[in-house]
C-alpha cells in the first residue's frame, strides 16, 4: 500500500468524498476513481458499468468495482446522462490500477455544471485524505 | 518474546496431481459383471471414440481426495473464527439423523399419508422457528439466506400490491448484509443506502429522513455486520410502519440472540434464518443451505406453498391460497438441512439454545476485551457474537490485515474475515462461536498477540506467510481475471 507522499493526484480534476474524480470543462465529463481508491481496493478484477443513455442524479450509484478484497459501489460526482462507457475496462480492468486518472469509467453529459462547484478540488481532497 | 504454544505444526503432506494426470490405461475401481440381457444398439450419433475420463483404481481415488483434504482446513481441524459466517462446530448426531434412510431417501412425490414422519419434522420445525423468532408463519423452501431475502421482498411487493400502494424503494443501512440490496433490486426495488451513525448502529433520525410513502420498507441485519445490536430497532420499526412500510429482519446473525430477543416484538414483520449457520449444517463449500422465512400473521397468506400443516391426527401439505407468491424451490426445499436443524433444536432444547447464544456473545466479548490493547477496536462498545478490529496499528509497520491473516494460517488457525465490513479500514472480524472453550480462546489470543509483536519486530515473517502450507499465497488476481474451470 502506498505512503501518503507516493499518492498521485490530478490537479485539474474534482473529487468526491467517496474517491471518485470528474474532469472539468467541455460538454462531456470523464469520471473515474482516484489513485488512493485503486490503491486501497487492490487489484481490480471486474468493472460493472451502466448502459449508455442512462441518467443518474448526483451521488447515485452508477456501477460497481470488484477487487480481490471487496466489491465497491461507484457514485456519480455530478448528475447527468451517460454518453460513453470505457469498453476497454471489460477485458482489462487492471487499467484502473495502472493509470487511475487515464482510465475513465464513464463519460457523462452533466445536467447542471454548477454541481461541480460542490466537489473537492485536488488540494481539499488531499487534505481530506491527510485527515 | 515469551514462547506461546501454537497449534500449527508441520507434518508430511503428499504432493498430488490432478486426476487427469494420474492413473493409467485400463486401471479401474470396479468390475461390472457380464451383461445377462440382450445388447441394445446405441444410436451412432450418441457414440464417440474416446472419452476424456481419467482411468483410476479405487485406492488412487481415495488417496487423491484424502491428500487434498489434508491440504485443507475445516472446523473439525481447528478454530475457524470467520466473522459473519458462524462457522461453529456441528454435532455429528445431526449428520446421523439427516442420513437416516427413511428420511433421506423419502421420495418427494410420495402421497402425504406415506411420509407422515417427514411432514411431522417439517411441521414441527416450522413451529420451532416460529417460537425462536416470534413470527408465527414459516416457509421452509428458500435454499439459503439470500433466497430467503428475495422471498421476503416478493412478499413485501405482494402486500403493497394488495393494498394498492405503489412503492419503489427499500432502505438498507451500510451495516446490513451485502446480499440485502441485491435481493431488493432483483425484486424490482431501488435500494437506498443509509449510513450508520458514529456508534456503528443505525440512527433514528437517518431513517426518519429517508422513509417516505414511496418506500416499501427497510432491511435491517440485527445484530448488524459490525457485531453490534441495533438498539433503536423498535423506534425505527415504528417510523417505518407509520409511513406504511414493512420491516425486514436479516436473521443471519441469529446465533447471537436465540431465546433472547423476540423479533416480532422488535417490530420485525419478515425475517429469514440461515439454518446452515445457526442450526448445524456444515457450510462454506457452496451449499446446500436453507433460509426459511418467518412472517407475521398478517403476511402468512403471501407465503410460498406448499407448507406442512397438521390436520387432526395427520400431517399434510397445504397448497396455499390465491395470494401466495408461489413456489420458490422444487418440492420441499433442502430437506437434509432441515433435518439437521430439527435434530439440533431437539437435542439442544430451548434452554441450551439460549445458552449457546449467551456463550457465543461471551466468547466474542472476551476476545474483544483481551485484544483491544493489542489491536484497535473499530467501535469500542459492547459487541454481540463477533468483534471487529481495524488495521490502524499494523499500517505503521507496513503490514496489512492480509499479512496477519496469512500468518495465522501458519499458526494453525483459519483466518478471521478480513476487509469486511467495508466501513472499517482493514477490518479483522472475529467470530469465535460458542463451541470454543476458554483454554482454546486464550491460546488464540496469545497467538494473535504474538503475531502483532512480530509485525513490529519481524514484519517480513508476516509478509512471507504462509510458509508452512502446501501452497503459499495464491494469485487471486489471475484466478479472478482468467479463471480456469476445466479439469483437463
Amino acid at each position: 500500500m502506498k505512503e501518503f507522499d507516493e499518492l498521485l493526484f490530478n490537479e485539474e480534476f474534482r473529487y468526491t468524498e467517496e474517491h471518485e474524480w470528474v474532469s472539468v470543462g467541455g460538454a462531456e465529463l470523464m469520471v473515474g476513481i482516484s489513485d488512493y481508491a485503486q490503491d486501497q481496493l487492490g487489484d481490480i478484477v471486474f468493472v460493472e458499468m451502466p448502459e449508455v443513455g442512462a441518467t443518474f442524479a448526483r451521488g447515485e450509484q452508477f456501477g460497481t468495482l470488484e477487487s480481490v478484497k471487496a466489491v465497491s459501489e461507484l457514485y456519480l460526482p455530478v448528475g447527468g446522462e451517460v454518453v460513453a462507457v470505457n469498453e476497454a475496462l471489460g477485458d482489462s480492468p487492471e487499467l484502473i490500477n495502472q493509470d487511475p486518472y487515464g482510465a475513465w469509467i464513464v463519460k457523462i453529459k452533466p445536467s447542471d455544471t454548477a454541481e461541480l462547484e460542490q466537489l473537492l478540488n485536488a488540494e481539499s481532497y488531499r487534505n481530506m485524505l491527510r485527515g | 518474546m515469551s514462547a506461546v504454544t501454537i497449534p500449527g505444526a508441520s507434518g508430511i503432506i503428499q504432493n498430488e496431481p490432478l486426476l487427469w494426470e494420474k492413473g493409467g490405461k485400463g486401471r479401474r475401481g470396479m468390475c461390472v459383471p457380464a451383461s445377462d440381457v440382450p445388447v441394445a444398439e446405441l444410436p451412432a450419433a450418441l457414440c464417440r471414440d474416446e472419452l476424456d475420463f481419467p482411468e483410476l483404481s479405487e485406492v488412487d481415488v481415495v488417496r487423491h481426495y484424502t491428500r487434498l483434504s489434508q491440504w485443507n482446513f475445516g472446523v473439525d481441524s481447528g478454530m475457524y473464527p470467520l466473522g459473519s459466517c458462524t462457522m461453529k462446530y456441528n454435532p455429528k448426531i445431526n449428520e446421523k439423523v439427516a442420513a437416516t434412510p427413511a428420511l433421506a431417501a423419502a421420495h418427494p412425490m410420495l402421497p402425504d399419508e406415506l411420509v407422515q414422519g417427514s411432514l411431522q419434522v417439517m411441521y414441527e420445525l416450522q413451529s420451532y422457528l416460529a417460537a425462536i423468532t416470534g413470527l408465527p408463519a414459516v416457509t421452509l423452501q428458500p435454499a439459503a439466506g439470500a433466497h430467503g431475502e428475495l422471498t421476503g421482498m416478493l412478499i413485501f411487493a405482494a402486500w403493497h400490491k394488495s393494498r394498492d400502494s405503489r412503492r419503489t424503494k427499500i432502505l438498507i443501512p451500510d451495516t446490513a448484509h451485502g446480499t440485502n440490496p441485491a435481493s431488493a433490486a432483483l425484486c424490482g426495488f431501488k435500494p437506498v443506502p443509509i449510513r450508520s451513525g458514529p456508534e456503528g448502529i443505525l440512527e433514528v433520525a437517518a431513517v426518519e429522513a429517508a422513509m417516505d410513502e414511496e418506500t416499501a420498507g427497510i432491511m435491517i441485519t440485527n445484530p448488524n455486520t459490525l457485531g453490534l445490536f441495533e438498539t433503536r430497532i423498535r423506534e425505527i420499526a415504528e417510523i417505518v410502519h407509520a409511513k406504511g412500510g414493512l420491516v425486514y429482519g436479516d436473521g443471519a446473525n441469529m446465533n447471537a440472540v436465540m431465546g433472547i430477543i423476540d423479533a416480532r416484538r422488535c417490530g420485525v414483520d419478515v425475517l429469514h434464518l440461515n439454518l446452515h449457520k445457526t442450526f448445524s449444517t456444515p457450510h462454506g463449500g457452496g451449499g446446500p443451505g436453507a433460509g426459511p422465512l418467518c412472517v407475521s400473521e398478517e403476511l402468512a397468506r403471501f407465503l410460498p406453498a406448499p407448507r406442512a400443516v397438521r390436520d387432526g391426527e395427520l400431517y399434510r401439505l397445504d397448497w396455499g391460497g390465491p395470494d401466495s407468491v408461489g413456489r420458490v424451490h422444487a418440492f420441499h426445499g433442502n430437506v437434509s438441512v432441515l433435518l439437521r436443524a430439527y435434530a439440533y433444536i431437539r437435542t439442544m432444547g430451548p434452554a441450551n439454545l439460549k445458552k449457546a447464544s449467551q456463550l457465543a456473545v461471551l466468547n466474542a466479548a472476551y476476545i474483544k476485551e483481551r485484544l483491544k490493547g493489542t489491536l484497535p477496536l473499530a467501535y469500542d462498545r459492547p459487541c454481540m457474537h463477533e468483534c471487529v478490529f481495524s488495521d490502524a496499528l499494523l499500517q505503521e509497520h507496513k503490514v496489512t490485515t492480509l499479512d496477519v491473516a496469512k500468518r495465522l494460517i501458519d499458526c494453525g488457525y483459519h483466518p478471521p474475515t478480513i476487509y469486511f465490513p467495508l466501513v472499517v479500514h482493514g477490518a479483522i472480524m472475529i467470530e469465535p462461536t460458542e463451541t470454543e472453550c476458554k483454554a482454546d480462546i486464550d491460546q488464540f489470543i496469545a497467538v494473535l498477540e504474538q503475531i502483532v509483536g512480530e509485525a513490529a519486530e519481524n514484519p517480513e515473517l508476516l509478509r512471507q506467510a504462509p510458509l508452512r502450507t502446501k501452497v503459499r499465497r495464491l494469485d487471486e488476481t489471475l484466478a479472478a481475471r482468467q479463471p480456469c474451470l476445466c479439469g483437463s
